[in-house]
């Protein structure tokens, strides 16, 4: 029958594209900036990683390339919204068409190519499955303990006064927006390199939506993006079995499962949890707001 | 002279179209406390700002303990010696007042270490603080001992105070100053920005007098009155408000028994509120920010409707009445948040006269904007309050705090309302302004009309009413004539604003 280890297994794999986005997100909107972006910097990621894994033969070469890719795109976000101040829902909305348009286009001659095999690390599962794992505790540790950390939290909760204190706002705000670039990166290249294993158009498929909405229902919490995560990997892992199993349920159905799943026990649980900065809800204060120094 | 702790030569600073600061010499001496005197605009903030390295000089120097400083940035400004109390609080409401204070220091020590460190200074200086607590739920005062125990740790040399006092009762103020002057016994310079004079005059050692810009006299606080020191500010004889020929009416206002659960989660419930408004009276409502003046403005302008029966004006019931139609009965209203709350930012103040003059002043005809109304009463504001702007075309942002409150209450005291209710009516507004703010609400109540005055400012409330009381947690405590109250008196009743918790003092 089913080995309860191999279906875990099965589900942490499938939750790593969304932990990986989620986790940046989540450093990106504890530095108070809402990249709605997320989606177009997984396709970016997804793409330039592919490409790199597919030109050197190498996965690993190839998420590198996915990082820096992912990195890239979102510093135009930045540019945008730091340099220029425009407008974050905007320039993030922005951003998702950019990339995914972006990479169709220059994904075209990729299409039907087989990725490079990887090496799986320990207990059968990619490396980088275990690496994302890795960087909840880390990130954890990064916004709670550290003094950058504290910094970017600052930041994020009250600029003003982050910029009376002498802090670097915009700069803070930079890093913390191509840190969130590189990781959506990696979980894009994640569905192209490790589950599908080829290039294909708009391959994401919302995922970087999904990511955005877990940060949000987590209470912006490392452990709480992990929890989400895992929601949506577990049914997905879910639909995929019944659908093997032919089961006699409409295949859009099955396939819609882990969004409207993910989305509704967020919800449940989220209208549970008191949101007011009172009782210590932790939408950080200057979420979405531009920082203008008028001094 | 020689042994100042911080001195400043000839600086000055220019920003497009102004000078904030001109050829501004001054120094402070170790263990003194000196006060910087000056209207709102007169450039005591660009001063300090330029000594905490927040904006940089165009001209001059500046001496801390005998070199030269030159901060480029906050944190050089720290490094050097120098820390800085904000006026408006520069904390991070969702974080720990440890955390608030690593945030403040430039190599804060490992967090249980300086955990014991906030403990322990806070006590030596009698102003306990819980490290672990987070900021958004402390008080006004709390807060601001999270920003002064941030700069003691830092053993500052030069410490800046801008205006600290204004959300303080007295007897935090009293606390605040009692701290200040151990510090200074300790040989640490501090500069003291505010425009309350009787506080510069007892607690002060010297003052420097900035008026556009320029230092316009020095001198010993101590030996001048009030008065003297607020001509010294404005260069000339204050105005002196006129408080005669007020005869008291009839009742107008009634509320009895206003009860309303808080309208959000950062809100206070208004608990059994209690008060009648005669005819030509003043009622002053005093009290620390965020214990129900919002929400008790909102229950009378009709922006939060009550239950039947609990306000009435001149025998009718206005409960569900919508805020238009209590100002067709006459009870006008005007908010503390002059822009965005009193005005909209990017209308003109034509189009700003409408939103609450459409009805008693007939701009609006048959559903039509009278546009050549509006403007007249735009006008027939901007002159009767000498409003300085360019035209009632210009948009409501654009005019400085002081020209807009005067707009705005000049709005709805020229609609000769039956009651008026005003929050906060000369926050933030210069000396000059203020009084002219306060004299018409008087002559306004000359005319017969009935004023609520609900203000933080102590010295307005008593300058101005005939009765006060004190807002506390949402409950309104019994109304006192307030000839021969005394300050103490008005900070008891104003203590109970916090719930007195075991912390505070």
């Amino acid at each position: 029958m089913i080995d309860p280890l191999s279906v875990f297994l099965l589900l942490v794999a499938a939750a790593t594209p969304i932990l990986f986005a989620a986790l940046g997100e989540l450093v990106v909107e504890r530095a108070g900036v809402l990249n709605l972006g997320v989606e177009g910097m997984m396709i970016a990621g997804a793409l330039s990683g592919f490409a790199a894994a597919h030109a050197t033969g190498n996965p690993f070469v190839g998420f590198l390339a996915a990082a820096v890719g992912g990195a890239a795109i979102s510093l135009l976000f930045a540019l945008l919204t730091q340099v220029l101040l425009a407008n974050q829902v905007a320039s993030g909305l922005a951003l998702t068409l950019f990339g995914l348009g972006l990479a169709a286009l220059f994904g075209k001659p990729l299409e039907g190519i087989k990725a490079p095999s990887m090496t799986a690390g320990p207990l059968g599962i990619s490396w980088i499955v275990w690496l994302g794992l890795a960087m909840v505790p880390l990130i954890w540790w990064f916004l709670n303990r550290s003094r950058a950390g504290l910094i970017l939290r600052g930041v994020g909760e009250n600029h003003d006064a982050a910029h009376a204190l002498g802090y670097p706002v915009h700069l803070v705000r930079g890093a913390a927006i191509a840190f969130g670039g590189a990781m959506a990166g990696v979980g894009g290249a994640f569905i192209s390199i490790a589950t599908v294993l080829q290039w294909t158009e708009g391959m994401t498929a919302g995922a970087g939506w999904i990511a955005l909405a877990i940060v949000v229902f987590s209470n912006w919490t490392a452990v709480g993006v992990l929890a989400g995560a895992w929601l949506f990997g577990g049914v997905t892992v879910l639909q995929l079995r019944l659908q093997a199993a032919g089961i006699k349920v409409p295949v859009q159905l099955l396939s819609m499962a882990p969004y409207l799943a993910t989305i509704i026990v967020l919800v449940l649980i989220s209208a549970r949890q008191k949101f007011s900065r009172r009782a210590g809800g932790a939408a950080p204060g200057s979420l979405g707001q531009n920082f203008h120094a008028l001094r | 002279m020689a042994d100042a702790v911080f001195r400043a030569e000839g600086i000055g600073k220019s920003y497009p179209g102004v000078r904030a600061n001109d050829d501004v010499s001054f120094h402070v001496a170790p263990g003194e406390i000196h006060a910087l005197l000056g209207e709102n605009g007169a450039g005591k903030s660009t001063l300090v700002k330029m000594i905490y390295g927040l904006v940089q000089p165009d001209d001059g120097q500046m001496f801390l303990n005998g070199e030269s400083h030159r901060p480029g940035d906050p944190r050089a400004a720290r490094a050097a010696g120098v820390a800085m109390v904000f006026q408006h609080f520069s904390l991070f409401d969702a974080m720990t007042v440890a955390e608030n204070i690593a945030l403040g220091m430039e190599n804060p020590p490992p967090r249980r270490a300086l955990s014991a460190r906030i403990t322990k200074v806070s006590h030596d200086f009698g102003l306990p603080l819980d490290p672990a607590r987070r900021v958004v739920t402390l008080s006004a005062g709390e807060r601001q001992r999270v920003e002064i125990i941030r700069c003691l740790l830092q053993d500052p040399r030069l410490l800046i105070m801008d205006e600290p006092t204004s959300v303080l009762t007295p007897q935090e103020a009293e606390l605040l100053f009692e701290t200040l002057r151990k510090l200074a016994d300790r040989g640490t310079a501090i500069l003291y920005i505010s425009h309350k004079l009787e506080e510069i005059r007892s607690h002060c050692d010297s003052a420097t007098i900035l008026r556009h810009g320029c230092v316009v006299d020095s001198c010993d606080p101590r030996a001048h009155s009030a008065r003297e020191l607020a001509a010294m500010m404005v260069g000339g004889e204050m105005r002196r408000i006129d408080r005669s020929g007020r005869r008291t009416g009839p009742v107008l206002l009634e509320v009895s028994g206003l009860s309303l659960p808080a309208p959000n989660a950062e809100g206070t419930a208004l608990k059994s509120v209690n008060l009648t408004l005669r005819a030509g009276e003043i009622l002053g409502i005093g009290g620390v920010a965020g214990n129900g003046q919002d929400e008790l403005l909102a229950a009378l302008s009709g922006e939060m409707r009550s239950q039947p029966g609990a306000i009435t004006l001149e025998g009718r019931d206005l409960s569900a009445a919508s805020p238009q139609a209590r100002r067709v009965a006459g009870l006008l209203a005007a908010p503390e948040d002059r822009l965005g709350h009193a005005a909209v930012p990017d209308f003109s103040l034509t189009e700003n006269t409408l939103l609450t003059a459409g009805r008693r002043k007939s701009l609006v005809r048959r559903g039509l904007i009278d546009r050549g109304a509006a403007r007249a009463y735009a006008e027939e504001i901007i002159r009767v309050f000498d409003v300085r702007t360019p035209g009632p075309g210009t948009a409501a942002r654009a005019l400085s705090g002081g020209n807009l409150q005067k707009f705005v209450i000049g709005r709805e005291v020229l609609q000769s309302p039956r009651v008026l209710v005003v929050n906060q009516p000369t926050w933030g507004v210069d000396a000059g302004a203020a009084t002219a703010v306060r004299q018409s609400l008087l002559d306004l109540a000359r005319q017969g009309a009935g004023i609520i005055v609900i203000s933080q400012d102590l010295d307005e409330l008593l300058e101005l009413s005939d009765r006060f009381c004190a807002l506390n947690e949402g409950r309104l405590s019994d109304p006192r004539p307030t000839e021969n109250l005394g300050i103490d008196e008005i900070g008891l009743l104003l203590g109970g604003a916090h719930g007195m918790e075991v912390a505070q003092i």
